[in-house]
């Protein structure tokens, strides 16, 4: 008891002329890191639709992703597919997805999901083609990526 | 003009204003979850194998480039989809698919109407999901979430009177703690319940 009260009276106060030093640190560290993107959009950033059923992706680093969109140019209709950072045509998909193969551990290849990030406004046909190229070459787990909500009226 | 002295100006609250700032970008970081309705595309098969199935057992859907759902040949909204399908695969009208050459028996756990011109079993009950290829992808993934719902609500009503909880809730405490029980439990559920979805080739 009496170790405690005479530490109180000697010590003096700790300085805290720091603290702000250090959370304006962190502070800097988040807003920083909270814009920073994998890929760069070629393509109109897609409206994704909304969905209650939604399922979590697991294991981001085994997750591919497809965009499809509209072009940025509104002159140009129809719409577009975006991997990494370029735009393709259906048919280079599975080129896509052979090549994010080879950047996986071969066991974990059955693991691998597909996203496919489109914009509502995107025609089912283009979906369907991509499905039937993801099929061909047996990459068989696919996401719709939605965003989470109960008013699926605004979706068409 | 007299040079006043400017007291030294206390610095103490600079932190509270930092916290500040910093438990509002902490809580309004994303990091960019990717959730979206999870789908397995059937296999590719060398030999076009017919599978013959009764008229009954499928569920027509089909949806135009209008956006316009027709649901076996009736006119309807997507918000119908969920109740139709939980009929249509609850209904247990006949006998199960045949396991191992055991015949198949009625449904024990249905609790449909159990129409003899709906579906026989949720194991034999085909959902088909026929689109064009104008429709509006929001649409199609619209359609989809119905279907998952109408499945993930069969699937909790069984669970919650097997198990006394949701199937929600199972699929959660296995994803923190995966047990044999859980999944034991959740294999059962998805045999009873099985998604069984097609989707022919796309009107042109």
């Amino acid at each position: 008891m009496s170790k405690f009260r005479k530490g109180k009276k000697g010590m003096p106060a700790i300085s805290t002329a720091s603290l702000p030093d250090i959370v304006f640190m962190l502070l800097f560290f988040f807003m920083v890191s909270t814009t920073m993107r994998e890929t760069d959009l070629l393509i109109k950033k897609p409206a994704l639709p909304v969905a209650s059923e939604v399922k979590k992706l697991e294991h981001k680093s085994l997750v591919s992703t497809i965009y499809v969109g509209k072009s940025k140019d509104t002159r140009i209709a129809g719409d577009k597919i975006q991997v990494n950072d370029k735009i393709i045509e259906v048919k280079e998909v599975p080129n896509f997805i052979y090549s994010e193969r080879a950047l996986r551990k071969e066991d974990e290849v059955k693991f691998m999901t597909t996203s496919i990030k489109a914009d509502k406004e995107a025609s089912v046909g283009t979906i369907l083609d991509i499905k039937e190229q993801l099929r061909d070459i047996n990459a068989l787990k696919i996401s719709f990526s939605t965003s989470k909500g109960n008013d699926l009226s605004k979706n068409y | 003009m007299a040079r006043r002295e400017v007291g030294e100006i206390n610095a103490g609250s600079m932190a509270d204003i930092a916290f500040l700032l910093l438990i509002f970008f902490l809580v309004t970081t994303t990091m960019d979850v990717d959730s979206g309705i999870a789908r397995k595309l059937p296999e590719k098969t060398d030999q076009e194998s017919d599978v013959i199935v009764k008229e009954k057992n499928v569920l027509d859907i089909v949806v135009n480039r209008n956006n316009q759902l027709l649901v076996e040949n009736e006119y309807v909204k997507v918000t119908d989809i969920k109740r139709l399908a939980m009929n249509f695969i609850d209904n247990g009208g006949g006998l199960g698919t045949p396991i191992d050459d055991k015949p198949g028996e009625p449904c024990d756990y249905c609790e449909g109407a159990r129409d003899p011109n709906s579906s026989d079993h949720p194991t034999k009950a085909v959902i088909s999901l026929q689109s064009d290829r104008g429709t509006k992808y929001g649409m199609y993934v619209s359609i989809q979430n119905e279907i998952e719902a109408a499945y993930n609500q069969l699937r909790n009503d069984l669970s919650l009177k097997r198990y006394g909880r949701s199937y929600d809730s199972l699929l959660q405490d296995y994803n923190d703690n995966p047990t044999e029980s859980l999944k034991e439990k959740i294999d059962n559920l998805k045999d009873k319940y099985p998604q069984i979805i097609t989707e022919p080739e796309p009107i042109k």
